[in-house]
Protein backbone atom coordinates (compact mmCIF):
# COMPACT_ATOMS: atom_id res chain seq x y z
CA UNK A 1 0.00 0.00 0.00
CA UNK A 2 3.02 2.32 1.17
CA UNK A 3 4.82 1.57 -2.47
CA UNK A 4 1.80 2.47 -4.31
CA UNK A 5 1.07 5.28 -2.24
CA UNK A 6 4.95 6.49 -3.16
CA UNK A 7 4.43 6.03 -6.41
CA UNK A 8 1.67 8.36 -6.78
CA UNK A 9 3.49 10.49 -5.02
CA UNK A 10 6.59 10.49 -7.16
CA UNK A 11 4.35 10.72 -10.65
CA UNK A 12 2.16 13.52 -9.06
CA UNK A 13 5.44 15.66 -8.22
CA UNK A 14 7.32 14.80 -11.45
CA UNK A 15 4.13 16.19 -13.92
CA UNK A 16 4.03 19.19 -12.05
CA UNK A 17 7.71 19.41 -11.84
CA UNK A 18 7.49 19.46 -15.68
CA UNK A 19 4.62 21.54 -16.15
CA UNK A 20 6.39 24.02 -13.93
CA UNK A 21 9.25 23.78 -16.54
CA UNK A 22 7.49 24.30 -19.46
CA UNK A 23 5.44 27.10 -17.95
CA UNK A 24 8.80 28.93 -16.89
CA UNK A 25 10.02 28.85 -20.45
CA UNK A 26 6.62 30.30 -21.89
CA UNK A 27 7.05 33.15 -19.13
CA UNK A 28 10.44 33.66 -19.63
CA UNK A 29 9.53 33.93 -23.09
CA UNK A 30 7.02 36.51 -22.75
CA UNK A 31 9.11 38.54 -20.99
CA UNK A 32 11.37 38.55 -23.50
CA UNK A 33 9.07 39.82 -25.73
CA UNK A 34 8.85 36.28 -27.53
CA UNK A 35 5.96 33.97 -28.18
CA UNK A 36 7.32 31.07 -26.15
CA UNK A 37 7.04 27.31 -26.45
CA UNK A 38 3.80 25.25 -25.30
CA UNK A 39 3.54 24.66 -21.74
CA UNK A 40 3.72 20.90 -22.37
CA UNK A 41 7.52 21.21 -24.40
CA UNK A 42 9.52 19.91 -21.15
CA UNK A 43 7.51 16.84 -21.69
CA UNK A 44 8.04 16.54 -25.15
CA UNK A 45 11.48 17.12 -24.44
CA UNK A 46 12.10 14.15 -21.55
CA UNK A 47 10.15 11.91 -23.93
CA UNK A 48 12.53 12.61 -26.89
CA UNK A 49 15.74 12.66 -24.93
CA UNK A 50 14.58 9.15 -23.82
CA UNK A 51 14.05 7.75 -27.14
CA UNK A 52 17.59 8.35 -28.38
CA UNK A 53 20.36 6.21 -28.38
CA UNK A 54 23.87 7.43 -27.50
CA UNK A 55 26.56 6.81 -29.64
CA UNK A 56 29.58 6.47 -27.19
CA UNK A 57 30.41 5.64 -23.38
CA UNK A 58 32.26 6.74 -20.89
CA UNK A 59 32.16 4.07 -18.03
CA UNK A 60 30.50 2.99 -15.76
CA UNK A 61 30.62 5.69 -12.87
CA UNK A 62 29.07 8.11 -15.80
CA UNK A 63 26.16 6.73 -16.65
CA UNK A 64 25.42 6.09 -12.72
CA UNK A 65 25.93 9.31 -11.98
CA UNK A 66 22.14 10.88 -13.08
CA UNK A 67 21.00 7.39 -11.45
CA UNK A 68 22.52 8.37 -8.22
CA UNK A 69 21.41 11.69 -8.70
CA UNK A 70 17.76 11.21 -9.35
CA UNK A 71 17.57 8.32 -6.20
CA UNK A 72 18.87 11.28 -3.56
CA UNK A 73 16.31 13.66 -4.58
CA UNK A 74 13.54 10.83 -4.79
CA UNK A 75 15.07 9.53 -1.55
CA UNK A 76 14.33 13.28 -0.21
CA UNK A 77 11.01 13.48 -1.57
CA UNK A 78 9.81 10.97 1.17
CA UNK A 79 10.43 13.49 3.51
CA UNK A 80 8.79 16.11 1.90
CA UNK A 81 5.20 16.91 3.34
CA UNK A 82 2.80 18.12 0.55
CA UNK A 83 0.27 20.16 2.17
CA UNK A 84 -1.42 18.82 5.76
CA UNK A 85 -1.18 15.17 4.57
CA UNK A 86 1.60 13.18 6.22
CA UNK A 87 4.60 12.54 4.32
CA UNK A 88 5.83 8.83 3.65
CA UNK A 89 8.46 9.48 6.66
CA UNK A 90 8.43 12.10 9.25
CA UNK A 91 10.07 11.57 12.41
CA UNK A 92 11.68 13.86 14.73
CA UNK A 93 14.60 15.52 13.05
CA UNK A 94 13.83 14.94 9.76
CA UNK A 95 14.87 18.38 8.67
CA UNK A 96 18.63 17.33 9.13
CA UNK A 97 17.95 14.12 6.63
CA UNK A 98 16.56 16.18 4.41
CA UNK A 99 19.26 18.73 4.17
CA UNK A 100 22.00 16.06 4.53
CA UNK A 101 19.85 14.01 1.38
CA UNK A 102 19.08 17.46 -0.92
CA UNK A 103 22.98 17.39 -0.91
CA UNK A 104 23.20 13.98 -2.78
CA UNK A 105 22.00 15.37 -6.09
CA UNK A 106 24.81 17.41 -7.39
CA UNK A 107 27.59 14.94 -5.44
CA UNK A 108 26.12 12.29 -7.85
CA UNK A 109 26.49 14.48 -10.67
CA UNK A 110 30.04 15.10 -9.80
CA UNK A 111 30.99 11.42 -9.62
CA UNK A 112 29.33 11.17 -13.40
CA UNK A 113 30.96 14.41 -14.95
CA UNK A 114 34.40 13.46 -13.20
CA UNK A 115 34.54 10.02 -15.04
CA UNK A 116 34.27 12.08 -18.57
CA UNK A 117 37.29 14.51 -17.82
CA UNK A 118 35.88 16.86 -19.86
CA UNK A 119 38.02 20.32 -18.83
CA UNK A 120 34.21 22.06 -19.01
CA UNK A 121 32.27 19.68 -16.74
CA UNK A 122 34.97 19.87 -14.17
CA UNK A 123 34.96 23.57 -13.96
CA UNK A 124 31.21 23.18 -13.91
CA UNK A 125 31.62 20.74 -11.00
CA UNK A 126 34.23 23.24 -9.28
CA UNK A 127 31.54 26.06 -9.44
CA UNK A 128 28.25 23.98 -8.29
CA UNK A 129 30.22 22.87 -4.94
CA UNK A 130 31.61 25.87 -4.43
CA UNK A 131 28.82 27.90 -4.66
CA UNK A 132 26.78 25.26 -2.26
CA UNK A 133 28.77 26.84 0.31
CA UNK A 134 27.24 29.83 0.10
CA UNK A 135 23.46 28.86 0.00
CA UNK A 136 23.43 26.03 2.21
CA UNK A 137 24.57 28.11 5.13
CA UNK A 138 21.87 30.72 4.47
CA UNK A 139 19.40 28.21 3.71
CA UNK A 140 20.11 26.26 6.90
CA UNK A 141 20.64 29.86 9.18
CA UNK A 142 17.00 30.87 7.59
CA UNK A 143 15.23 28.04 9.08
CA UNK A 144 16.84 27.73 12.30
CA UNK A 145 14.56 30.45 14.19
CA UNK A 146 11.66 28.67 12.64
CA UNK A 147 13.01 25.19 14.03
CA UNK A 148 13.65 26.53 17.17
CA UNK A 149 10.42 28.77 17.43
CA UNK A 150 8.21 25.83 17.83
CA UNK A 151 10.59 23.78 19.49
CA UNK A 152 11.07 20.76 17.06
CA UNK A 153 12.92 19.48 14.33
CA UNK A 154 10.43 17.87 12.07
CA UNK A 155 9.21 19.70 8.77
CA UNK A 156 5.87 18.02 9.34
CA UNK A 157 5.30 19.00 13.09
CA UNK A 158 6.64 23.15 12.18
CA UNK A 159 3.05 22.53 9.77
CA UNK A 160 1.10 21.25 12.18
CA UNK A 161 2.37 23.41 14.94
CA UNK A 162 1.81 27.06 12.50
CA UNK A 163 -1.36 26.56 11.46
CA UNK A 164 -3.38 28.97 9.20
CA UNK A 165 -2.49 32.40 7.72
CA UNK A 166 -1.89 34.86 10.38
CA UNK A 167 0.31 32.15 11.99
CA UNK A 168 2.82 31.62 9.09
CA UNK A 169 6.95 31.82 10.52
CA UNK A 170 7.28 34.08 7.15
CA UNK A 171 5.49 36.81 9.02
CA UNK A 172 7.29 36.24 12.15
CA UNK A 173 10.19 35.63 10.80
CA UNK A 174 10.27 38.11 7.74
CA UNK A 175 13.49 38.59 7.58
CA UNK A 176 14.76 34.96 8.00
CA UNK A 177 12.00 33.95 5.15
CA UNK A 178 13.86 36.96 2.49
CA UNK A 179 16.95 35.37 3.60
CA UNK A 180 15.61 31.89 2.71
CA UNK A 181 14.31 33.11 -0.76
CA UNK A 182 17.59 34.60 -1.73
CA UNK A 183 19.18 31.05 -1.09
CA UNK A 184 16.34 29.49 -2.86
CA UNK A 185 17.28 31.31 -6.09
CA UNK A 186 20.85 29.51 -6.11
CA UNK A 187 19.17 26.48 -4.61
CA UNK A 188 17.39 26.27 -7.68
CA UNK A 189 20.52 27.47 -10.20
CA UNK A 190 18.31 30.32 -11.65
CA UNK A 191 20.29 33.41 -12.67
CA UNK A 192 22.29 35.20 -11.16
CA UNK A 193 23.46 32.00 -9.04
CA UNK A 194 23.45 29.71 -12.82
CA UNK A 195 27.50 29.08 -12.96
CA UNK A 196 27.47 25.96 -12.53
CA UNK A 197 25.66 25.10 -16.11
CA UNK A 198 25.99 28.64 -17.83
CA UNK A 199 26.31 27.33 -21.36
CA UNK A 200 27.79 30.36 -22.89
CA UNK A 201 31.08 29.91 -21.23
CA UNK A 202 31.24 26.28 -19.90
CA UNK A 203 28.64 24.54 -23.04
CA UNK A 204 26.18 23.38 -20.23
CA UNK A 205 28.92 22.96 -17.58
CA UNK A 206 28.51 19.21 -15.45
CA UNK A 207 26.05 18.37 -18.22
CA UNK A 208 28.30 18.68 -21.27
CA UNK A 209 28.99 15.02 -21.77
CA UNK A 210 25.45 13.75 -20.82
CA UNK A 211 22.95 12.78 -23.92
CA UNK A 212 20.28 10.75 -24.57
CA UNK A 213 18.76 8.98 -21.70
CA UNK A 214 21.33 10.30 -19.14
CA UNK A 215 20.50 13.87 -20.23
CA UNK A 216 16.57 12.35 -19.51
CA UNK A 217 17.24 11.93 -16.11
CA UNK A 218 18.81 14.67 -14.89
CA UNK A 219 16.30 16.39 -16.42
CA UNK A 220 13.83 14.90 -14.48
CA UNK A 221 16.01 14.92 -11.29
CA UNK A 222 15.73 18.77 -12.03
CA UNK A 223 11.73 18.58 -12.35
CA UNK A 224 11.37 17.13 -8.82
CA UNK A 225 14.07 18.98 -7.73
CA UNK A 226 12.05 22.00 -8.54
CA UNK A 227 9.18 21.02 -5.93
CA UNK A 228 11.34 19.91 -3.77
CA UNK A 229 13.28 23.23 -3.15
CA UNK A 230 10.74 25.39 -2.96
CA UNK A 231 8.77 23.05 -1.27
CA UNK A 232 10.85 23.06 1.61
CA UNK A 233 10.52 27.08 1.62
CA UNK A 234 6.38 26.62 1.33
CA UNK A 235 7.01 23.97 4.30
CA UNK A 236 8.74 26.22 6.47
CA UNK A 237 7.62 29.69 6.03
CA UNK A 238 4.33 29.38 4.69
CA UNK A 239 2.71 26.02 6.36
CA UNK A 240 0.40 25.00 3.76
CA UNK A 241 -2.84 23.74 4.85
CA UNK A 242 -3.86 21.28 2.03
CA UNK A 243 -2.13 20.05 -1.10
CA UNK A 244 -3.79 22.40 -3.63
CA UNK A 245 -2.20 25.38 -1.42
CA UNK A 246 1.04 23.59 -1.70
CA UNK A 247 1.29 23.84 -5.15
CA UNK A 248 0.11 27.14 -5.35
CA UNK A 249 3.03 28.59 -2.82
CA UNK A 250 5.45 26.31 -4.73
CA UNK A 251 4.60 27.88 -8.20
CA UNK A 252 4.40 31.36 -6.85
CA UNK A 253 7.61 30.75 -5.47
CA UNK A 254 8.95 29.51 -8.35
CA UNK A 255 7.81 32.00 -10.70
CA UNK A 256 9.56 34.46 -8.78
CA UNK A 257 12.56 32.65 -8.88
CA UNK A 258 11.70 32.29 -13.23
CA UNK A 259 11.05 36.41 -13.35
CA UNK A 260 14.22 37.37 -11.62
CA UNK A 261 16.28 34.99 -13.79
CA UNK A 262 14.86 36.50 -16.91
CA UNK A 263 16.23 40.22 -16.00
CA UNK A 264 19.18 39.14 -14.59
CA UNK A 265 22.74 38.60 -16.06
CA UNK A 266 25.47 36.21 -13.92
CA UNK A 267 27.48 36.86 -10.96
CA UNK A 268 31.40 35.48 -11.26
CA UNK A 269 31.37 32.73 -8.87
CA UNK A 270 33.74 34.15 -6.48
CA UNK A 271 31.01 37.42 -6.67
CA UNK A 272 28.33 35.18 -6.03
CA UNK A 273 30.03 33.49 -2.55
CA UNK A 274 30.72 37.22 -1.59
CA UNK A 275 26.98 37.85 -2.17
CA UNK A 276 26.07 35.03 -0.58
CA UNK A 277 28.62 35.77 2.59
CA UNK A 278 26.89 39.49 2.81
CA UNK A 279 23.19 40.88 2.58
CA UNK A 280 21.84 37.32 3.23
CA UNK A 281 24.17 36.50 5.74
CA UNK A 282 23.35 39.99 7.50
CA UNK A 283 19.64 39.18 7.42
CA UNK A 284 19.81 35.42 8.52
CA UNK A 285 22.09 36.55 11.23
CA UNK A 286 19.16 39.71 12.43
CA UNK A 287 16.64 36.84 12.06
CA UNK A 288 18.37 34.86 14.47
CA UNK A 289 18.59 37.77 16.96
CA UNK A 290 15.24 38.84 15.99
CA UNK A 291 13.56 35.37 17.80
CA UNK A 292 15.89 35.87 20.85
CA UNK A 293 15.08 39.97 21.27
CA UNK A 294 11.38 40.20 20.51
CA UNK A 295 10.60 36.11 21.33
CA UNK B 1 6.66 4.58 -31.41
CA UNK B 2 4.10 7.44 -32.48
CA UNK B 3 4.31 9.73 -29.54
CA UNK B 4 8.35 8.87 -29.61
CA UNK B 5 8.02 10.51 -33.44
CA UNK B 6 5.99 13.20 -32.48
CA UNK B 7 8.16 14.26 -29.03
CA UNK B 8 11.29 14.12 -31.79
CA UNK B 9 9.90 16.87 -34.12
CA UNK B 10 8.65 18.53 -31.81
CA UNK B 11 11.77 19.05 -29.72
CA UNK B 12 14.85 19.79 -32.14
CA UNK B 13 17.79 20.86 -29.94
CA UNK B 14 20.89 22.59 -32.80
CA UNK B 15 24.46 22.34 -32.60
CA UNK B 16 24.83 25.59 -34.90
CA UNK B 17 28.14 24.74 -36.47
CA UNK B 18 28.69 28.97 -37.70
CA UNK B 19 31.15 28.47 -40.29
CA UNK B 20 30.31 31.03 -42.74
CA UNK B 21 28.51 34.43 -43.24
CA UNK B 22 25.10 33.06 -43.31
CA UNK B 23 25.24 32.56 -39.64
CA UNK B 24 24.46 36.03 -39.25
CA UNK B 25 20.55 35.17 -39.90
CA UNK B 26 21.06 33.01 -36.82
CA UNK B 27 20.09 35.96 -34.20
CA UNK B 28 17.04 37.30 -35.37
CA UNK B 29 15.93 33.76 -35.78
CA UNK B 30 16.43 33.06 -31.92
CA UNK B 31 15.42 36.16 -30.85
CA UNK B 32 12.51 37.93 -30.44
CA UNK B 33 11.44 38.50 -34.15
CA UNK B 34 11.38 35.21 -35.94
CA UNK B 35 11.84 33.14 -32.10
CA UNK B 36 12.35 30.03 -33.22
CA UNK B 37 11.81 28.47 -29.21
CA UNK B 38 7.95 28.93 -30.07
CA UNK B 39 8.33 25.55 -32.38
CA UNK B 40 10.50 23.53 -29.69
CA UNK B 41 13.70 24.43 -31.45
CA UNK B 42 16.07 25.42 -29.11
CA UNK B 43 20.16 25.87 -29.50
CA UNK B 44 22.73 23.52 -27.61
CA UNK B 45 25.94 23.86 -26.66
CA UNK B 46 26.96 20.49 -26.52
CA UNK B 47 26.89 18.11 -30.03
CA UNK B 48 25.86 15.59 -27.27
CA UNK B 49 22.78 16.99 -26.27
CA UNK B 50 21.92 17.99 -29.98
CA UNK B 51 19.50 16.77 -32.69
CA UNK B 52 20.01 18.70 -35.68
CA UNK B 53 23.47 19.67 -36.96
CA UNK B 54 23.10 22.97 -38.80
CA UNK B 55 25.80 23.85 -41.15
CA UNK B 56 25.81 27.76 -41.92
CA UNK B 57 27.69 27.98 -44.85
CA UNK B 58 31.32 27.82 -46.46
CA UNK B 59 33.36 24.62 -45.43
CA UNK B 60 36.72 24.48 -45.92
CA UNK B 61 38.70 21.44 -45.67
CA UNK B 62 39.86 22.10 -42.29
CA UNK B 63 36.61 22.70 -40.44
CA UNK B 64 35.09 19.79 -42.21
CA UNK B 65 37.04 17.67 -40.38
CA UNK B 66 35.92 19.50 -36.96
CA UNK B 67 31.94 19.07 -38.34
CA UNK B 68 32.62 15.67 -38.59
CA UNK B 69 33.86 15.46 -35.44
CA UNK B 70 30.85 16.91 -34.05
CA UNK B 71 28.43 14.72 -36.19
CA UNK B 72 29.68 11.99 -35.16
CA UNK B 73 29.53 12.47 -31.05
CA UNK B 74 25.72 13.20 -31.14
CA UNK B 75 23.17 10.66 -30.19
CA UNK B 76 21.56 8.77 -32.99
CA UNK B 77 18.19 9.63 -34.33
CA UNK B 78 20.28 12.95 -35.75
CA UNK B 79 20.02 15.41 -38.32
CA UNK B 80 21.46 17.56 -40.47
CA UNK B 81 20.44 20.72 -42.33
CA UNK B 82 22.65 22.24 -45.03
CA UNK B 83 22.45 26.08 -45.20
CA UNK B 84 23.02 28.25 -47.93
CA UNK B 85 24.69 27.74 -51.09
CA UNK B 86 27.85 27.10 -50.25
CA UNK B 87 26.97 23.76 -48.61
CA UNK B 88 25.09 22.75 -52.22
CA UNK B 89 27.75 23.52 -54.60
CA UNK B 90 30.79 25.74 -53.31
CA UNK B 91 28.68 28.74 -53.53
CA UNK B 92 30.78 31.78 -54.47
CA UNK B 93 33.67 30.11 -53.49
CA UNK B 94 33.40 27.72 -56.09
CA UNK B 95 36.64 28.08 -57.52
CA UNK B 96 38.69 27.95 -53.80
CA UNK B 97 41.10 25.49 -53.93
CA UNK B 98 40.44 24.55 -50.40
CA UNK B 99 35.99 24.97 -50.02
CA UNK B 100 34.15 21.69 -50.61
CA UNK B 101 31.69 22.14 -53.16
CA UNK B 102 29.24 19.39 -52.06
CA UNK B 103 28.16 18.38 -48.35
CA UNK B 104 26.89 15.36 -48.89
CA UNK B 105 29.43 13.83 -50.06
CA UNK B 106 31.14 14.04 -46.54
CA UNK B 107 28.05 13.97 -44.05
CA UNK B 108 24.53 12.67 -44.72
CA UNK B 109 22.13 15.70 -45.49
CA UNK B 110 18.71 15.97 -44.59
CA UNK B 111 17.68 19.38 -46.16
CA UNK B 112 19.18 21.88 -47.64
CA UNK B 113 18.23 25.60 -47.31
CA UNK B 114 19.05 27.56 -50.42
CA UNK B 115 19.91 31.08 -51.04
CA UNK B 116 22.98 33.56 -50.18
CA UNK B 117 21.57 33.97 -47.38
CA UNK B 118 18.51 32.32 -46.78
CA UNK B 119 16.29 34.63 -44.57
CA UNK B 120 15.18 33.38 -41.19
CA UNK B 121 11.92 32.36 -43.27
CA UNK B 122 13.02 30.43 -44.42
CA UNK B 123 14.99 28.55 -41.92
CA UNK B 124 11.98 28.06 -39.98
CA UNK B 125 10.65 26.55 -43.09
CA UNK B 126 13.10 24.09 -43.67
CA UNK B 127 13.02 23.10 -39.73
CA UNK B 128 8.78 22.73 -39.95
CA UNK B 129 9.91 20.64 -43.38
CA UNK B 130 12.35 18.70 -40.92
CA UNK B 131 9.60 17.73 -38.73
CA UNK B 132 7.48 16.90 -40.97
CA UNK B 133 9.75 14.35 -42.33
CA UNK B 134 10.23 13.00 -38.94
CA UNK B 135 6.81 12.86 -38.28
CA UNK B 136 6.30 10.42 -41.33
CA UNK B 137 9.51 8.59 -40.77
CA UNK B 138 11.43 10.05 -43.53
CA UNK B 139 14.27 11.64 -42.03
CA UNK B 140 16.78 8.60 -42.26
CA UNK B 141 19.85 9.92 -43.39
CA UNK B 142 21.22 9.07 -40.46
CA UNK B 143 21.05 5.22 -41.31
CA UNK B 144 22.27 6.05 -44.74
CA UNK B 145 25.59 7.09 -42.82
CA UNK B 146 25.91 4.01 -40.22
CA UNK B 147 25.24 1.49 -43.68
CA UNK B 148 27.60 3.48 -46.36
CA UNK B 149 30.22 4.39 -43.85
CA UNK B 150 32.32 3.31 -45.98
CA UNK B 151 31.37 5.19 -48.66
CA UNK B 152 31.41 8.48 -46.93
CA UNK B 153 35.02 7.23 -45.28
CA UNK B 154 36.33 7.27 -48.43
CA UNK B 155 35.53 10.52 -49.33
CA UNK B 156 36.70 11.90 -46.75
CA UNK B 157 39.45 10.19 -46.91
CA UNK B 158 40.51 11.21 -50.28
CA UNK B 159 39.97 15.11 -49.30
CA UNK B 160 42.21 14.87 -45.87
CA UNK B 161 44.94 13.25 -47.68
CA UNK B 162 48.15 15.50 -47.03
CA UNK B 163 49.92 14.21 -49.78
CA UNK B 164 47.65 13.95 -52.72
CA UNK B 165 47.53 17.40 -51.97
CA UNK B 166 51.10 18.39 -52.09
CA UNK B 167 51.53 16.20 -55.22
CA UNK B 168 49.28 18.41 -56.89
CA UNK B 169 51.05 21.63 -55.82
S1 LIG C 1 25.84 30.84 -49.11
FE1 LIG C 1 26.30 33.01 -49.20
S2 LIG C 1 25.83 33.75 -47.15
FE2 LIG C 1 26.03 31.53 -47.01
S3 LIG C 1 28.16 31.18 -46.45
FE3 LIG C 1 28.03 31.07 -48.66
S4 LIG C 1 28.55 33.13 -49.35
FE4 LIG C 1 28.02 33.29 -47.18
Amino acid sequence: MKILLLLGYWILVIIMGLLYMGIARKVTARIQNRYGPPFYQAFLDVLKLFSKRETASHGVMHSLGPVIAFAGISTTLLFLPLGKGAPILHFQGDLFVFLYLIVIGPLGMALGAGESNNPNATIGIARALSLMLGYEIILFMATLPVFVHFKTASIYEVILKQGAFPNWAGIKFPLSMLGGLIALQGLLGEKPFDQPIAPHEIASGPMVEYGGKYLGLLQLWHAVGIIVETGLFIDVFFGPQNILWFFLGTFIAFMLAVVINAVMPRFRIEQAIRFYWGVPLLLVVLGILQYYLWR
Amino acid sequence: MGLFKISQGRSLWMVHFCTGCGAVEMPPTMTSRFDMERFGIAPMATPRQADVLLITGYLTVKTLKRVIMVYEQMPTPRYVIGFGSCTVNGGIYWDSYNVIKNLDLYIPVDLYIFGCMPRPESILDAFLKLRKMIEEGKANKWKDYIERYDWYKQNQAKLFDVNKWRVQK
